[in-house]
This record gives structure tokens, C-alpha cells and sequence, in this order.
């Protein structure tokens, strides 16, 4: 597959037609994905709008949007007007969106075409996309294992070479992860950069929209179309609310040496140190740093994310849409509802939820996290006064087997680089900085670059100079 | 974390538990539940002197209507278990017969 600017020349050169881009999409879906199960649901009907791309390039050429006639993967999390978004639950599996989010409306406007709806961890929990209720994703680089999560589907579709880039949602790392098992390139956006209107909700101070694409190139592109601020939803940012982050030739790395030791893939450190030293080497300056809130970051995002997802929730009670389960009384509607409608991984978090913020737990559970995250956020802007990027691995480990965490808490452990920077609202970029090999298959392994708010950027700037030039 | 904990979430929580989750549930919350109270550890004895806001507090934009009457009404209707005419239906809150 063609990279987004590379489609883009080429259906203005006239070299390809977003008509034969998008019948080859479904011919690569109809051979690949029976057995990889990227896809819940795919848009054929969307070839009328490829086939009205194609004429527009023809008249107009370069005076056409930017993404026009560009066929894109959705998670179905998102919502895409008259379109399902089950959010991969059974609760929401028959319910069609009503309207555009943000994120989509915008994709349109620039012309692009939704080819189909991604696959995904239930609602979002989960980093492997096991925890689907319609049966789970597989890594299209070794179908043994699984492809990450919970935007698993999204990253799968991409590393299949069906579509040039796909949208996922990121609360604890679910863009990131999967774009570092698939080899590809994940966006999570300083945290108010893009309107989180029709994104079905998990935790919703930590919830973020993002592309997954094979260069830091498109990232930007795609994300240069979705961020910006949006009167429906508050909580988003405008360039004034953090100011500039300079974009420099050289930067200061900051390496947390404390934070890999635990945990971590002895191959997944090689190849994250050899990636550290090329930097220094190319003249970039590389320090220690200590960060011992952000480490213990983990623990305080299985309070604060439950207690969101708790409450978020709450919604569906099988009134005014999505499953509904008879029942003697209403309360009975709602227990029957809800416990047919959830699975396994989101009746946990709720539970959780409700515990952390039940009374005389609030305190004592919700209340400390609150503060950790507070603590986080004074000492990132500490470390950010004399180091310009934060580097981690992205997570610990390749690629795993499908079945192969079993344990809830190890699998949340798999979280433990990403999960700090939702908590503290910073953008973070992961691009791939190597492989591992396993069972005679090379597996992609990603770095993860972590700026202050509102550096956005300064991550392309970095990715598009570390990844794109070397690809 | 005892069994009877873990109903009295569910029941908070409005969520219908079998004996095997509520079981399964119970040991791996007390195993999650061990695990996040190192947060007391991180902070300490301090507590949350301030109400935490985000980047951006107090947004508003105007009060009015964005739609045309009617223009979302039947799709939103489509999506509702039970209707009548234009209303939805929902069980019976009361019990005349208590």
C-alpha cells in the first residue's frame, strides 16, 4: 500500500484512480481479513463517493481537499452517521450512529472515505483485542499472536496494506500499543487537541483521537485535519492554551534509566538503548532522568480510568438505545441489560469504578489518584525546564500470544510506558525502532517520544527526520 | 474483598452477576484493589488541597438551537427498544399492588 501522499500524487498525476484504490481495498479485505478479523463491518456502498473522487481529480486535479478519495479504516468506537458503532459490545450492537463526531465530519470534509469499521477491544478496554465481543483480531505479521489494543483492528488494517492509515481512540495507550506490535507509526495528541465529540466514551480526561499510519508524514497529515478547537466539546485546546513548543535541529533527550528495569524484554531494552545511542551520535544530547511519580503512574490509572469508565457507563440501561433485556421492573431491565449487554474485562472496570468512588473509598482510592496525577503533571514541567522529549520503549514486550496473558493485572502491566502520559495529558509519538526476533519471525518493536503540552509538532518534526528518512 | 462486596457493587453498578463471576470477580478485584492502594505510597498522607481542573474551565457557547425541528427525531425513535407513536416506552415505576 501507497503511503497518503503518495495516493495523493498519484491521483493527481492521474497514475491511480481512488476507484481502483478503493476496489483493490476490498479485494485485500475479501482475501485477508477471514482470517485476520480486522474488520466488524465494511462500507461497500462507499464506492459511489470513490467513483464521484475520481471524477473531481479528473476535472480538477490539485484543486481538490486534501484527502480526497483517500480510503480510511475507522475503529467503531468512532461515530460515522447512519453507520453502526457497536464500540465491538454486544450492548451497542445494532445501534447506527445519528450523527458525525468531530473527528469524521472533518475526514469528510477533506474527502475521505470510510472503507469500513475497525475491530477493537469491548469499549476500549483491553491492549490486545481479545476482550471484542465479535471474536478477536490477529497480528497480520505472525496470526499467532495478537496485533495490541484495543485499537487492534485499526492497526491490523493498516500492517495488512488494506488502507493507508486508520483512526483509533487512545485513553491508556490503545493507538500507541497496537501501532508498536503492528510496525507502524501511533499518534496520541496533547490531551485537548482533538474534539472527543462522537467518540463513545471510556475515561473521558484521558481519551484521545489519533491516526495509525506507516509514516510520521501522514500522522501529521491526518492530524492536521482532526485537531483544532471545537465548540462541542469544552475541553478543547486552542495554540494559545500552552503556547509555543520551539522545533530545534538538536534536542535533549531525556532517558528515564529507572523506569526499564522491571518487567521489560531484554531484546525490547537492546534495541531501545542501541535507538538512544544513533541519537547521541547524530549529535543529539541524551541524559538520565528520574521520574518516580510518572513510574508509579500505572496504579494510579487503574483508579482514575475505571472510576471515568464507571460513571461514563452508566448510560446504557437499555432505554433509548443498544440491547435491551426484558425484565420484571425496571431495575430488573437495567441488572439483565447490563449484564448481557458487557463483557468480562468491562464488568471488571466498572466494579472497579464503583468501589474507587464509593463512599469512604473516595478518599482513600480516587482522591489520592487525583493528586499522584497533580504531582505527575508539576513534575513533567520540572524535567521539561531542561529536556525537550522524553523517550521509553512503547511497551515492554512484542507482540504476545493470543491467549497468553491470561492474568488481568499482567496484562494491565503492559500499559506501564504509555499509560502516564494520558494520565498527564502530554502528547507522545511511537514509531518503530527495530524488530525481535521470535519463533524465526520478525517482530516490530516501538520508541515511544514523549513532549510537553501542546508539543505536538516538535514530535513530527523529530518523527518525520528519525523515521520517515530512514524508512 | 468478600463475596458480599462484590454484590453490593454489582448492585450499585446495576449489574446482574452469576455465582461464577461473582466469585471470579472477588479474587481478582482484591488482587487490583492490593495493587492500586500503592498510590498511598506515591503521595503519602497528602491530600488534594485544590480542585483539579483541566487546561480550560468555564466554556460555553450560546444557548440555541442548532436543528430543525423533527430533524433527528426518527432516527433517534428507530433506535429505541420499545416506542409508541413518538414516545418510548419503559417498565411501570410504581406497583399499584404494593
Amino acid at each position: 500500500m501507497y503511503t497518503i501522499t503518495e495516493l495523493r500524487k498519484k491521483y493527481i498525476s492521474g497514475e491511480l484512480t481512488p476507484t481502483e484504490v478503493f476496489d483493490t481495498a476490498l479485494a485485500a479485505i475479501t482475501a485477508k481479513d477471514a482470517e485476520i478479523h480486522a474488520f466488524l463491518a465494511v462500507f461497500t456502498d462507499a464506492r459511489s463517493e470513490a467513483e464521484a473522487a475520481t471524477v473531481a481529480y479528473r476535472k480538477q486535479g490539485a484543486d481538490t481537499p486534501p484527502l480526497l478519495g483517500i480510503p480510511l479504516a475507522i475503529k467503531s468506537n468512532i461515530l460515522i452517521k447512519g453507520r453502526i458503532a457497536s464500540a465491538a459490545s454486544k450492548i451497542l450492537e445494532n445501534y447506527t450512529a445519528t450523527y458525525d463526531a468531530t473527528v469524521i465530519a472533518r475526514l469528510r470534509a477533506a474527502g475521505a472515505i470510510f472503507i469500513g469499521a475497525t475491530n477493537m477491544d469491548e469499549f476500549a478496554m483491553g491492549g490486545s483485542t481479545e476482550n471484542s465481543a465479535f471474536g478477536l483480531t490477529r497480528n497480520p505479521l505472525d496470526p499467532s499472536r495478537v496485533p495490541g489494543g484495543s485499537s487492534g483492528g485499526s492497526a491490523a488494517a493498516v500492517a495488512m496494506g488494506i488502507v493507508p492509515a486508520a483512526m483509533g481512540t487512545d485513553t491508556g495507550g490503545s493507538i500507541r500499543q497496537p501501532a508498536s506490535f503492528c510496525g507502524l507509526v501511533g499518534f496520541k495528541p496533547t490531551y485537548g487537541a482533538v474534539s472527543r465529540f462522537g467518540l463513545i466514551a471510556m475515561g473521558s480526561s484521558l481519551d484521545q483521537a489519533g491516526p495509525l499510519t506507516t509514516t510520521v508524514e501522514d500522522a501529521e497529515l491526518i492530524h492536521s485535519i482532526i485537531s483544532g478547537a471545537d465548540e462541542y466539546d469544552a475541553t478543547t485546546i486552542t495554540p494559545d492554551t500552552y503556547g509555543d513548543v520551539a522545533i530545534k535541529e538538536k534536542y535533549t533527550f531525556g532517558v528515564p534509566r529507572q523506569f526499564l528495569t522491571d518487567g521489560i524484554d531484554a531484546d525490547v531494552l537492546a534495541t531501545f538503548n542501541a535507538h538512544v545511542e544513533a541519537l547521541a551520535a547524530a549529535g543529539h544530547t541524551v541524559v538520565d532522568i528520574d521520574l518516580p511519580i510518572f513510574e508509579k503512574g500505572l496504579a494510579a490509572y487503574y483508579i482514575v480510568m475505571p472510576a471515568e469508565v464507571s460513571s461514563n457507563l452508566a448510560r446504557f440501561d437499555g432505554m433509548r438505545y443498544g440491547l435491551s433485556s426484558s425484565g420484571d421492573n425496571l431495575l430488573d431491565v437495567y441488572q439483565k441489560t447490563r449484564a448481557n449487554g458487557f463483557g468480562k474485562e468491562v464488568k471488571r472496570r466498572i466494579l472497579l469504578g464503583t468501589y474507587v468512588l464509593s463512599s469512604g473509598y473516595y478518599d482513600a482510592f480516587y482522591g489520592k489518584a487525583e493528586l499522584v496525577r497533580a504531582k505527575m503533571r508539576a513534575e513533567l514541567r520540572e524535567v521539561f525546564k531542561t529536556v525537550d522529549v522524553i523517550l521509553t520503549p512503547t511497551a515492554p514486550t512484542p507482540a504476545f500470544k493470543i491467549g497468553e496473558q491470561e492474568d488481568p493485572l499482567a496484562m494491565y502491566r503492559q500499559d506501564i510506558f504509555t499509560v502516564p502520559v494520558n494520565l498527564a495529558g502530554v502528547p507522545a509519538l511511537s514509531f518503530p525502532m527495530g524488530t525481535v526476533v521470535r519463533e524465526g519471525i520478525e517482530l516490530p518493536i516501538g520508541v515511544q517520544y514523549i513532549a510537553p503540552h501542546g508539543g505536538d509538532a516538535r514530535l513530527f518534526s523529530i518523527g518525520k527526520k528519525i523515521y520517515d528518512e530512514r524508512r | 474483598m468478600t463475596k458480599e462486596e462484590t454484590l453490593h457493587l454489582a448492585k450499585l453498578a446495576r449489574i446482574e452477576l452469576s455465582d461464577a463471576e461473582i466469585d471470579k470477580f472477588t479474587t481478582e478485584m482484591s488482587a487490583i484493589l492490593e495493587y492500586v492502594s500503592t498510590v498511598t505510597d506515591i503521595v503519602g498522607d497528602d491530600t488534594l488541597t485544590a480542585p483539579q481542573v483541566g487546561a480550560k474551565y468555564n466554556v460555553f457557547r450560546k444557548d440555541e438551537v442548532t436543528n430543525e425541528a423533527d430533524e433527528y427525531t426518527a432516527d433517534l425513535l428507530a433506535e429505541m427498544p420499545q416506542t409508541q407513536g413518538r414516545f418510548m416506552v419503559v417498565q411501570k415505576i410504581l406497583n399499584p399492588d404494593a
